[in-house]
């Protein structure tokens, strides 16, 4: 139980990030960024392609770079070529399928053997013993949370929030919202490179295909810990992702360990919860409509 | 202040919808104008403000803005200089932020160092806008910290006035700013811009609708009607003018007999 956990709470931190990201593109910009999927790999392959090279604290940056050009693809795509924001984030992601290949050396994977990782490293300075993985993976995820709130309360950070909430407003302002939606979007997928270059080393593997519904997951991250924490203020969003995560890591074990449902439903699973959720809202107030309709209806009959 | 010479806007040129929003329109506004704008529904006054804040570029001619030529900058340029109020109290300012979000952001228009970009609002500036909001009498400077979204009509108007005026622009322009508030709010925000205008001294142009309105607000009154300004009034001459008098003139403008008079003496 012990194991399931620290497992759990671990991938919960990394995978975290993705959710994270997500918060800023699709909640604080009010854009469906689905550069996601791609990205995550990109961040894995850059990770460990560098890792492999010998630097593995520098692949941690590295990735990162490389998630925020490939935002900045897509940020390129919808404000100056007017892609429709959905389609850029395809259009983006597609590409950097290839992309990842090359990153990879035109290999499908590639792995990590005897070399050192952040989390190698961490541990042999020997702070939290059997922990070390667990407290890395959090202390990354919680320096980014807080950096990420404090970037969020400069002007810039606050032009970026004001561009998702009035778009209006804010060319009213001076604000060139071309300038906020990249530099949001660079960022969102620096984070999630940032989740793919953490998990690529932490299980020293990154697959072409690993980064498939990653977006469908963080937002079902992200749904779950808005749900459980609301999402009233960026301080309750930013801690609500970690939490969502966490939750969600945790379903997925006890799933795995139990086999309440086969681990090949998943998926499936993931997106029919993200599916409900999102519409959670339309079917509320369609329900309470027929409600009213109902009563109304029998009130007349009544008379 | 405000230099316009000769601009014209065609909207779907070549096909069954072209209209002419604006035709070879020039105006020149000195620092300190207060000018009110009046015309019927389609006369090219939305178009013309929006022509200046940038919204499109014109066809022809030039707008210049303080000695610079702003005709071909982008929107967000301009609105360095330029103070928006829009009809619809929404467009503002952004529901799920704070007011002092909101007027934070309003603060960074215009005159600050570039590295105000990643500078975060401080004590100072609070104590700033608590001042400011206080000024509007309406009890904001107490609820700070909510988001703007619980905010009326009147006072989200009222909000964004003073955040397009903080900084003073080089041109205030009010889109009919009143038009969607009740009677009371209207008079309340109207009395707010007139305070504010001739206390920062600023140049403003105003549409409305209330022909009694345009004729005491302001130093000059201009008439718009199909893409020209055909009245054009001030000093001693607008002085001597009744909104009945402003009503000939419109419909010797128009060209035509108006339906209903009720509709502009409202």
């Amino acid at each position: 139980m012990l194991y399931i956990t620290q497992t759990a709470l671990e991938l919960g931190f990394q995978y975290a990030l993705v959710a994270m990201a997500l918060f800023l593109s699709y909640r604080v910009l009010d854009i469906a960024d689905l550069t996601t999927d791609g990205c995550f790999v990109l961040g894995g392959a850059v990770s460990v392609t560098v890792t492999l090279a010998g630097h593995p604290l520098l692949a941690i940056p590295a990735a990162m770079l490389a998630g925020a050009c490939a935002g900045a693809v897509t940020a390129f795509l919808q404000t100056r070529l007017g892609v429709p924001s959905i389609l850029a984030g395809i259009v983006t992601n597609t590409g950097l399928y290839t992309v990842n290949l090359m990153v990879m050396g035109w290999k499908s994977n590639a792995a990590l053997l005897r070399e050192d990782t952040i989390f190698t490293l961490f541990r042999g300075l020997g702070i939290g013993g059997g922990f070390s993985e667990l407290l890395l993976s959090a202390a990354i995820t919680i320096l980014a949370g807080v950096l990420l709130v404090a970037f969020l309360g400069t002007r810039l950070g606050l032009s970026i929030r004001a561009t998702g909430d009035n778009p209006d407003m804010v060319r009213a302002s001076s604000i060139d919202p071309t300038l906020t939606i990249t530099v949001g979007l660079c960022v969102s997928n620096a984070l999630t490179a940032l989740s793919g270059a953490v998990v690529g080393q932490a299980q020293k593997t990154v697959d072409v295909n690993s980064g498939t519904g990653i977006v469908v997951i963080g937002l079902a991250c992200l749904i779950i810990g808005e749900t459980v924490l609301g999402r009233r203020t960026i301080v309750k969003g930013a801690i609500a992702v970690v939490v969502g995560s966490v939750i969600y890591r945790f379903i997925y074990a006890v799933v795995l360990y139990t086999k309440v449902v086969p681990v090949d439903c998943l998926k499936l699973l993931t997106a029919i919860v993200v599916g409900a959720a999102i519409a959670a809202p339309s079917i509320r107030e369609w329900a309470s409509f027929q409600r009213r309709k109902q009563a109304a209806r029998t009130g007349k009959g009544g008379k | 202040m405000l230099d316009i010479k000769d601009i014209s806007k065609t909207f779907n040129p070549g096909t069954v919808n072209e209209k002419k929003a604006l035709d070879r329109v020039s105006l020149h506004l000195e620092k300190g104008e207060f000018v009110t704008i009046v015309g019927s529904n389609g006369a090219g006054k939305s178009t013309l403000f929006n022509a200046i804040a940038g919204v499109f570029y014109v066809d022809e001619g030039s707008i210049s803005l303080g000695g610079e030529d702003v005709t071909f900058q982008p929107e967000h340029r301009r609105s360095r200089e330029l103070g928006r109020l829009f009809q619809d109290p929404m467009r503002g300012t952004a529901p799920h932020m704070t007011i002092e979000e909101n007027l934070s952001l309003a603060f960074l228009r215009a005159g600050r160092p570039r590295n105000a970009f990643f500078s975060r609002i401080g004590k100072e500036d609070k104590a700033a806008f608590r001042e400011q909001l206080a000024r509007l009498g309406m009890g904001l400077e107490d609820r700070m910290k909510q988001p703007v979204g619980l905010l009326s009509g009147g006072q989200r108007q009222a909000l964004t006035l003073l955040m397009a005026t903080m900084v003073p622009p080089k041109l205030l322009l009010l889109d009919e700013h009143t038009a969607a508030l009740d009677p009371a709010t209207a008079e309340k925000v109207l009395s707010l811009t007139q305070e504010i205008v001739e206390k920062g001294e600023l140049t403003c142009l105003m549409i409305t609708h209330n022909l009694k309105n345009a004729l005491e607000l302001g130093t000059r009154t201009l008439m718009m009607d199909s893409g020209r300004i055909v009245l054009d009034v001030g000093g001693e001459e607008r002085k001597g003018l009744t909104v009945e008098d402003l009503l000939s003139r419109f419909r010797a403008g128009v060209g035509e007999d108006l339906d209903n008079d009720r509709i502009l003496l409202s």
